[in-house]
């Protein structure tokens, strides 16, 4: 499907109470993200009585729980307004921070109104939280998702397949619907729907930067992980159509940046808008990663599950939380580059992050290659200060307009 | 007489606890811990002694039949008395050990001679003063009493002559570290308590009587245990060193019998202690490898700001609006602090963020010991900054509910103090052993 | 991830491992596992010109069998590492790994193998070892595997072939589970390793070496279940890393590993009649005064120093779960020469590492319970995210369920700059004398 943000007729839903402006839309996007206790989700299970299950970064089949009336409830770690009492108890100083808010966040009954949790396969420490998860909150469902790191079909695929076969029953078992063809071919439309207007996005991002601020697509983006997909669709349709029409956005002298390792814990909003008041302006990224995973649309012709599963085994991103050799990711990370006319790179990955920072020497070697300029800084979700990084992220802008400039 | 003794070598000071035969206290001393260990112990365990006197002669009024109130009175002049004493012969080691130095200076300007004759002799026209009955003392040590005095005169001496300031203060910068390790310069109970009680004109009375049978008290040491970061170095034999750990859950139970956890913060580190019914540790935790959220960090944040360590906290405590601060690491404090101050946010909304922080910290140690039980013990340095306790006591509130929250005016000597019962019942115990021998 | 140690003292540099201090209280079993390994490395070493093939792979969930089948020899980077460790060269390896852009927050197992890398790959003897013909990507247990093969494929730009071992998060091996990986070891691994080898997969030859495995398997346990006595003739963490060396690398399924474990086990047994302790490179540990058990890899750049922090006081690791890295058998399993791609699914999947955390810490408890132990020490280790993360969460519910104190120290495989022997001995000093106290507490 390709992009689509022409306008539109004003979505239904908002109907009655007007149509959103830009701003309202943004404020309302940026209250779901910080909304922890997920007051949405609760008032979802209210009107519907269906059941909610969260999932951690940075991969799950949403499909197949919206097609048995789940609803997928994506977490993503706390923020720097989060105070951690609990949860340091739990971690040692060398571990990342997404765990101890995660932790945090169960412990204080902010998602206590969730049926379960999903673990992907991503590092040793989220698969070591599912046991903990386990042990500390018994009334839930708690899966690690063993995504599989062989991509053959009737190896991998079989696997997978099987994979989501218990976790559909494990969610009939809790109350769900059985697991229905026709139910997840439908659900698999309305995500290909969804996935594209966050591709669209991304590329009008590419085309206008100024149109299309980071910070503000963050926290639309961030909001549809809480919303069912119909809502989260007509929000990004809504914020794409309010940004085009937005006249008073106009180009400035920004260097355009790809910016690369948040894929799972998550920088604070507070990091992303010093980049971009630093002089940057971010033409890609990988954060809250789980609208991109997938390339493209699903199939919707043949059996869905299985789809569903060629869509994991063949259309995923070289994501460093797979085992892909021979360079494909700095590959993949070159013509990113390029396609994003990015002038640098920004390795911004969060401290501690085993998946991220073992791969970025690999990366770094791959943008050199092309003589892309790169710099490098960590952070965590909760820091509180950004001086240091504004003034490195300042210092790589101007010197990357100096060099385009000269 | 017999007793025992405890001494915990910590990083900053050392500490010395003395009990009686019947495993009361009797006199507690304390110094800076410095690099001089054994010294650092002989200084602390003679401090001790001196106030073990002290207790002793009181025990002696009383069993004279001179009332309660009466006995304070005079205990307390003679003790005063007796300190301004101890630092007349301090000061009296200083001056030595600051002419040799200076013997020992490449540079030697002649007026630096007759600058030192001066800023002496103006301190020890001081001493009566400084230790006048109702006087108020910055310090019980006397390197810092007279590092404040000796340095306000040497800058005038400087500025009035033309002298260079630095080498006046790293004259007395080496000088001291001589006088603070000699046991010499602390003096003999018996010396100081006859020049005091000569001084104050009461040769003939129930207190001097007191004094006289005090001083020829023969103190035999029974049994010692050390504990503290530096025991490994204290001048025991192994069987006599204790872990802080276990020093801390005992001697904390002995102040408050009732405790079950106990925190601990240091300069060093912070320590989570559970203890049972019988100050028996069940459950420990210490800060891991980095030593954010310590009292080092606090000390950090005054450099940082210009403070002294002690106004931290009642800065922190005129805070309305805490600032919330993620990071405790030492390292990035700094910049932090600056980059918060020139946001224009107030000094003292960021230093309650940052004790809210630190205490936060010792609030995972607890929940990792074990959690907080009733009745929670907080010591160390940090127990006496009004802002570290006031944190402490909203957030145990918060997570833990209702529960009391012990501190001691002398909590500084906790590990000192349960060293000392671990050296009395071992004390006891010998002697039963030997007995049924 | 961390693992075993098969040499006891620094390797010399040049060939065979000549006699080390403390020779004469060598037994011989250490003698044959040194001069096993020595010849192993001479065989590595002379690869090159022999023409003989090497497999790097991992210890949790290693192949060993079926590469020995194929006459192919297997390199561990993970051993390799342990022992930069030991002969104090990681940190010089980690500063050249971190010179090239790798993080200081990352797993020093693999900063330290890409430095020895870049350094001319002199392994443990002091030998070079050969390229690897195939990088064997087992992915058992942890997943910073993935990633270190992922930046060796890029140095050495040879095959890899990849088994992914699924977690047992629920505490059990399904049969999707272990069909997958027998799918893998079918349709991946051994076309690999009939590619490289030029030979035919040999299911009787595998067969031979799994019957092999279990006898040594047998006696190793003998020889950890040891530990229950009291005294216990064996330290059944720093000791047993030694025992562990060979079952653990390259030599389960060989006559050479079926030999050396039955001598171990007639040595323990005869210690056992005599009633001695644990052998530590300080002499024999005369009195046991506490037995622990011990969650978490040791620490490889202050082994001997750490050992003997326990061994003054004292205090004997009675059994450990780092020594169950490359495969728990003393809860029964065995490879089985009857079902030759599945029991080696079955050992992939039942290692230590890719236990769950609820069955982590019901194997502590029990081994609490089992080997009579006062109480549990947990070494966190900053590199190992699969072992540490969780490890503060172990320590409470094991202190609930067994009712016996857990301690906790922190270091690192091997970075020496996160060991700090000051904090390390104040920790355990406390635990110990804690122990004590308690024990006087209650006989008072």
């Amino acid at each position: 499907m390709s992009a689509d943000l022409a306008p539109r007729e004003p979505h239904s839903e908002s109907a009655e109470s007007g149509a959103p402006t830009l701003t309202t839309l943004v404020a309302r996007a940026e209250e779901l993200y910080r909304d922890y206790r997920l007051e949405a989700v609760r008032q979802w299970k209210a009107r519907t009585g269906g059941l909610a299950v969260g999932y951690l970064p940075i991969y799950v089949p949403r499909e197949l729980l919206a097609a048995q009336g789940v609803l997928p409830v994506g977490l993503m770690g706390g923020r720097d307004d989060l105070e951690i009492i609990k949860g340091d108890a739990y971690y040692q100083s060398y571990i990342c921070h997404i765990p101890r808010s995660t932790i945090e966040l169960g412990l204080n009954g902010s998602l206590d109104c969730l049926d379960g949790l999903l673990f992907p396969a991503i590092c040793d420490v989220i698969r070591n939280l599912s046991g903990m998860w386990r042990m500390l909150f018994p009334g839930q469902l708690v899966r690690y998702l063993d995504v599989p790191q062989n991509f053959a079909p009737e190896i991998g695929g079989r696997f997978w397949r099987h994979e989501l076969e218990a976790l559909a029953s494990d969610l009939a078992a809790r109350g769900a619907r059985p697991l229905e063809p026709e139910a997840l071919r439908a659900a698999i439309a309305a995500y290909n729907v969804n996935r594209a207007l966050v591709r669209a996005l991304y590329a009008l991002r590419r085309e206008q930067p100024w149109k299309v601020p980071t910070s503000e697509l963050y926290v639309v983006l961030r909001a549809s992980l809480v919303l069912p997909v119909e809502e989260s669709t007509a929000m990004l349709a809504d914020y794409g159509r309010l940004v085009l029409a937005e006249e008073g956005r106009r180009p400035m002298d920004q260097a355009r940046v790809l910016l690369s390792g948040s894929f799972c814990e998550q920088p604070p909003l507070g990091l992303i808008k010093t980049l971009e008041r630093a002089g940057c302006y971010i033409v890609d990224d990988d954060f809250v990663q789980i609208h991109r995973y997938l390339r493209g649309d699903i199939p919707l012709a043949g059996d869905p599950l299985d789809n569903l599963v060629r869509a994991f085994l063949d259309d995923g991103i070289a994501s460093p939380t797979r085992y892909i050799a021979d360079g494909v990711k700095g590959e993949e990370l070159r013509q990113r580059s390029r396609e994003s006319a990015a002038e640098g790179v920004l390795f911004c990955a969060p401290s501690f992050c085993d998946p991220a920072l073992l791969d970025q020497p690999m990366l770094v070697e791959a943008v050199e290659r092309d003589a892309i300029p790169w710099t490098a800084f960590k952070y965590s979700e909760n820091s509180g200060q950004f001086q240091v990084i504004r003034e490195q992220a300042g210092t790589f802008a101007d010197a990357i307009k100096l060099w385009s400039g000269a | 007489m017999r007793y025992t003794v405890g001494i915990d070598l910590g990083s900053t000071t050392t500490k010395a606890v003395v009990l009686g035969e019947d495993g009361h206290v009797l006199g507690r001393g304390i110094t800076n811990s410095r690099s001089n260990y054994d010294a650092a112990c002989q200084v602390a365990l003679g401090e001790a002694l001196i106030n073990t006197r002290f207790a002793l002669v009181a025990g002696e009024l009383a069993a004279g039949g001179v009332a309660e109130t009466e006995r304070a009175a005079l205990v307390g002049a003679l003790e005063r008395s007796f300190r301004a004493e101890q630092y007349r012969a301090q000061l009296a080691v200083l001056d030595r050990e600051l002419r040799r130095c200076l013997r020992r200076s490449l540079m030697r300007p002649p007026a630096l001679d007759a600058a030192l004759d001066r800023i002496l002799a103006a301190m020890a026209a001081e001493v009566t003063a400084l230790y006048a009955a109702g006087a108020r003392r910055k310090s019980d040590f006397f390197r810092d009493l007279a590092a404040s005095r000796y340095l306000e005169l040497a800058e005038g001496e400087a500025r009035a002559q033309g002298l260079p300031f630095d080498q006046l203060a790293s004259l007395f910068d080496k000088a001291i570290l001589d006088v603070e390790s000699s046991a010499e310069a602390a003096g003999r109970f018996a010396d100081h308590a006859r020049a005091a009680l000569a001084a104050s004109g009461t040769s003939e009375t129930p207190l001097a009587a007191a004094v006289a049978r005090v001083e020829s008290v023969e103190l035999e040491q029974a049994g010692s245990v050390g504990t503290g970061y530096g025991r490994a170095r204290l001048p025991f034999a192994e069987g006599q060193i204790r872990s802080e750990i276990l020093c801390h859950g005992l001697g904390a139970h002995a102040m408050f019998p009732s405790t079950r956890t106990v925190l601990d913060i240091g300069g060093q580190d912070t320590k989570a202690i559970q203890v049972d019914g019988d100050g028996i540790v069940t459950s420990f935790q210490m800060n891991d490898r980095c030593a954010a959220g310590c009292g080092r960090y606090l000390g950090y944040i005054a450099d940082e700001m210009s403070l002294g360590l002690h106004e931290l906290g009642p800065l922190a405590c005129a805070s309305s609006s805490p600032v919330r601060i993620n990071s405790t690491c030492t390292v990035f404090a700094g910049a932090e602090l600056r980059e918060r101050l020139s946001l224009g946010e107030r000094r003292e909304d960021i230093l309650a963020g940052l004790h809210r922080a630190i205490i936060l910290r010792a609030m995972s140690l607890l929940a990792r010991s074990g959690g907080v039980r009733n009745e929670l013990t907080f010591t160390g340095g940090v127990a006496r900054n009004p802002a570290a306790v006031a944190a402490l006591g909203r957030l145990v509130l918060e997570n833990y509910g209702e529960l009391v929250l012990n501190i001691s005016e002398d909590s500084i000597y906790t590990g000192a103090l349960g060293a000392a019962l671990f050296a009395h019942r071992d004390a006891v115990r010998g002697r039963a052993g030997s007995h049924a021998a | 991830m961390s693992r075993v140690e098969p040499t006891p003292e620094p390797a010399p540099r040049g060939a065979h491992a000549a006699a080390a201090p403390g020779e004469a209280q060598k037994d011989s079993s250490q003698r044959r596992q040194k001069e096993m390994i020595a010849r192993h490395y001479d065989r590595l070493a002379a690869a090159p010109e022999t023409g003989e093939k090497s497999v790097y792979t991992f210890v949790p969930g290693n192949l060993t069998e079926l590469l020995r089948s194929f006459d192919l020899l297997p390199v561990l980077p993970e051993i390799n590492a342990l022992q930069s460790g030991m002969r104090g060269k990681s940190a010089d390896y980690i500063a050249l790994a971190e010179k090239q852009g790798h993080s200081e927050d990352v797993c020093t197992y693999v900063k330290s193998d890409i430095g020895m890398l870049e350094s001319g790959n002199v392994g443990p003897t002091g030998q070079r070892l050969p390229l690897p013909d195939l990088l064997l990507l087992s992915y058992t247990g942890c997943f910073t595997f993935l990633k270190w093969f992922e930046l060796l494929r890029e140095k050495y730009r040879c095959p890899v072939a990849m088994l992914h071992v699924p977690y047992q998060a629920e505490g059990k091996i399904t049969p999707a589970m272990r069909g997958y990986v027998v799918d893998q070891l079918r349709g991946e691994v051994i076309p690999a390793l009939e590619r490289i080898s030029g030979r035919r997969y040999d299911e009787d030859r595998l067969r031979e070496q799994l019957r092999r495995s279990a006898q040594a398997e047998d006696d190793l346990v003998w020889v950890l279940q040891s530990a229950r006595n009291v005294p216990s003739p064996i330290d059944a963490f720093f000791g047993a890393v030694y025992y562990v060396g060979p079952i653990f690398s390259a030599f389960r399924g060989t006559e050479d590993a079926v030999a050396y474990y039955r001598e171990l086990r007639a040595e323990v047994a005869e210690r056992l009649r005599a009633g001695k302790g644990p052998v530590t490179p300080d002499g024999e540990v005369e009195r046991e005064r506490y037995r622990v058990v011990v969650e978490g890899p040791p620490n490889w750049t202050s082994f001997r120093q750490f050992w003997k922090m326990f061994a003054d006081e004292g205090a004997v690791a009675v059994a450990s779960t780092y020594t169950k890295v490359g495969g728990v058998y003393d809860l029964g399993f065995r490879h089985d020469p009857e079902r030759p791609l599945e029991t080696l699914a079955d050992y992939c999947l039942g290692c230590y590492t890719n236990l769950g955390l609820p069955t982590r810490i019901e194997l502590l408890v029990r081994y609490l319970d089992e080997y009579r132990a006062d109480g549990f020490l947990i070494n966190s280790v900053k590199s190992c995210n699969s072992f540490s993360a969780g490890q503060l969460h172990i320590l409470r519910e094991v202190e609930k369920r067994s009712g016996k104190p857990g301690g906790f120290v922190e270091s690192d495989l091997v970075d020496p700059r996160y060991f700090s022997a000051a904090n390390i001995k104040n920790r355990l000093e406390s635990y110990f004398q804690m122990l004590e106290q308690k024990r006087l507490g209650a006989t008072a």
